[in-house]
């Protein structure tokens, strides 16, 4: 790591100005994992750290807040991983955070990393992470992993790059209709899907923010008492592993037909990949071992594997049944 | 016991390492107090931040309060290791993987690879050296020994830690114990000793 300037701001405008003064090499911190990462990686090597952990403002305490908000529920930036697989608030309903925060990384990993860094974490792809490559994303003129390893890659979605999207939680919270709350010059509050940047939009960024821009927290819109959701990953490790493939449901079940649901794939495209094509073949119709087959053919069935990663497909395919089994509490078949 | 058993193999060796700089060094060079690449440190930062050089740091190491001047750069780990010489952590991965650095930081489990050293001011730090009391070892590493609990050893002091963070817990399981250690990376494989051992401590400790 190159040396550094610490910065330990107490309110948002004096953490921004901070970030303002020096765009170019003042980064904002909050757990420090994947920044840590990259700096130690030669990727990164800002002049100066900006410290949001230390905010004592109104917007410090809404990046520390987990709890109910309104009539839906809010988690702020800061709140570690650790904490949202500890928080029983959840319930049925919203147990796809639960089980994503409780599945990233490793119980110290989760201890220090939060939210907001899950969310706007750099690809772990590992031509993106060599300090030697310049891929695509580092300003050269190719996405190394076309022709090159790509076991990892996205299978859905890419092109020109073809990262998959790093954040587990971002897929949970995909599913769960969440917003965050974007404070920079102005507030402001989108949804979720609207964070995230495909390649073709930009494929040298993954996140809509601005400098200066910080994610304050995330919000959770009312959940009915027949919603119920979940989370599952593959990971060739069970522990401290990367998933393959990753699957989030959620639904509103009312005597076994399926309204409001929602459907996204993680770890295979650039984005959180949201299947509209299975959220219309489950849509309005009782849960079904055969249905929900159908669903996850036709989540899959726009895939262009690479040349090493089409194993992903059927390991995808796979998964969704399984989360979809459970959460509808269809026993699976066999 | 002997004066020999004075020798320590870490002692012996740091002096061979010592002399061994000293002997390839121009006086006027000092020894590197990082593993990291000592290139030259940006211009001084404005006031109110901290670093880039060496900045005052102070938080609780095992009950004992330190007192150091350590750059922002510089992990917790290496500060630990390398200024404090407090090396009972260790580095092994350097990027969160394996859980060999493992701490306590205010009781929480954390990589301390991962972290900086000014991330702990005013924060307690608990490292394996903090788990014995007056030379006598803690109820969980006494419970390591009956059950065998390590091989090699490596992965032993940050294991210890992730297993200490739990003890304390009513009604420990299986379950919460290999969910525990899931960040701890123990090539030899000793993990079912392992969870005997944390869970007899448990009961020993209730």
């Amino acid at each position: 790591m190159r040396p550094f300037v610490i910065r330990r701001p107490k309110s948002l405008d004096e953490a921004q100005d901070a970030a303002r003064e020096r765009p170019q090499d003042g980064v904002l911190r909050a757990g420090g994992i994947d920044l840590i990462d990259r700096m130690k990686e030669g990727i990164d090597a800002p002049a100066e750290l900006v410290e949001l952990r230390g905010l004592a403002d109104e917007t410090g305490e809404l990046m520390r807040a987990l709890g109910p908000a309104g009539d839906g529920m809010q988690v702020g930036a800061l709140v570690t991983l650790a904490q949202l697989a500890a928080h029983e608030g959840f319930g049925a309903a919203r147990a796809a955070l639960r089980e994503a925060a409780g599945s990233a990384a490793t119980p110290t990993i989760r201890n220090a990393a939060t939210l907001g860094g899950n969310l706007l974490q750099r690809p772990r792809c590992w031509y993106f992470r060599h300090a030697d490559l310049v891929c695509l994303k580092k300003g050269g003129t190719a996405c190394l992993a076309v022709s090159g390893e790509n076991k990892f890659h996205a299978i859905l979605g890419g092109g020109p790059s073809f990262i998959v999207h790093p954040s587990t939680l971002a897929c949970a919270l995909t599913a769960l209709d969440a917003q965050v709350e974007v404070r920079g010059a102005e507030a402001r509050t989108i949804a979720i899907g609207e964070l995230f940047l495909t390649p073709k939009q930009d494929a040298r960024r993954e996140h809509t923010l601005e400098p200066g821009e910080v994610l304050v927290r995330a919000i959770l819109p009312k959940a009915g008492d027949d919603q119920r959701s979940g989370y599952a990953a593959v990971k060739e490790k069970q522990s401290h592993d990367w998933p393959m493939a990753e699957a989030a449901v959620k639904m509103s079940l009312q005597s076994g037909v399926m309204t409001d649901v929602r459907v996204v794939l993680g770890h295979v495209a650039p984005i959180p990949w949201r299947s509209r094509e299975a959220e219309a073949a489950l849509e309005g119709k009782p849960a079904s071992a055969a249905l929900f087959a159908e669903a996850a053919k036709a989540a899959l069935a726009e895939a262009r594997p690479l040349r090493d990663n089409a194993y992903k497909i059927p390991l995808a395919q796979g998964l969704l049944r399984e989360v979809l089994h459970r959460v509808a509490g269809v026993p699976l078949p066999e | 016991m002997s004066d020999r058993a004075r020798i320590t193999r870490r002692g012996l060796f740091r002096g061979i390492g010592t002399a061994g700089l000293l002997a390839g060094c121009k006086p006027s060079e000092r020894p590197p107090t990082t593993t990291e690449d000592g290139e030259q440190p940006p211009p001084a930062g404005s006031a109110g931040a901290l670093g880039p050089g060496p900045s005052p740091l102070e938080f609780t190491l095992n009950g004992q309060r330190q007192v150091a001047e350590v750059a922002p750069h510089v992990t917790l780990l290496a500060a630990l290791r390398e200024q404090l010489r407090v090396t009972g952590p260790k580095v092994v991965c350097d990027r969160g993987a394996c859980g060999a650095c493992t701490v306590l930081v205010d009781g929480v489990a954390r990589n301390s690879c991962m972290m900086l050293a000014h991330d702990v001011d005013g924060a307690a730090v608990t490292t394996v050296e903090g788990l014995s009391q007056g030379g006598k070892l803690s109820v969980l590493q006494e419970a390591f020994i009956r059950h065998d609990a390590l091989q090699c050893g490596f992965c032993t002091s940050g294991m210890l830690m992730s297993c200490q963070a739990l003890l304390g817990r009513t009604q420990l399981e299986r379950e919460d114990v290999e969910a525990a250690i899931a960040g701890n990376l123990c090539r030899c494989g000793t993990y079912p000793n392992v969870v005997a051992a944390v869970l007899d401590a448990a009961k020993g400790s209730a």
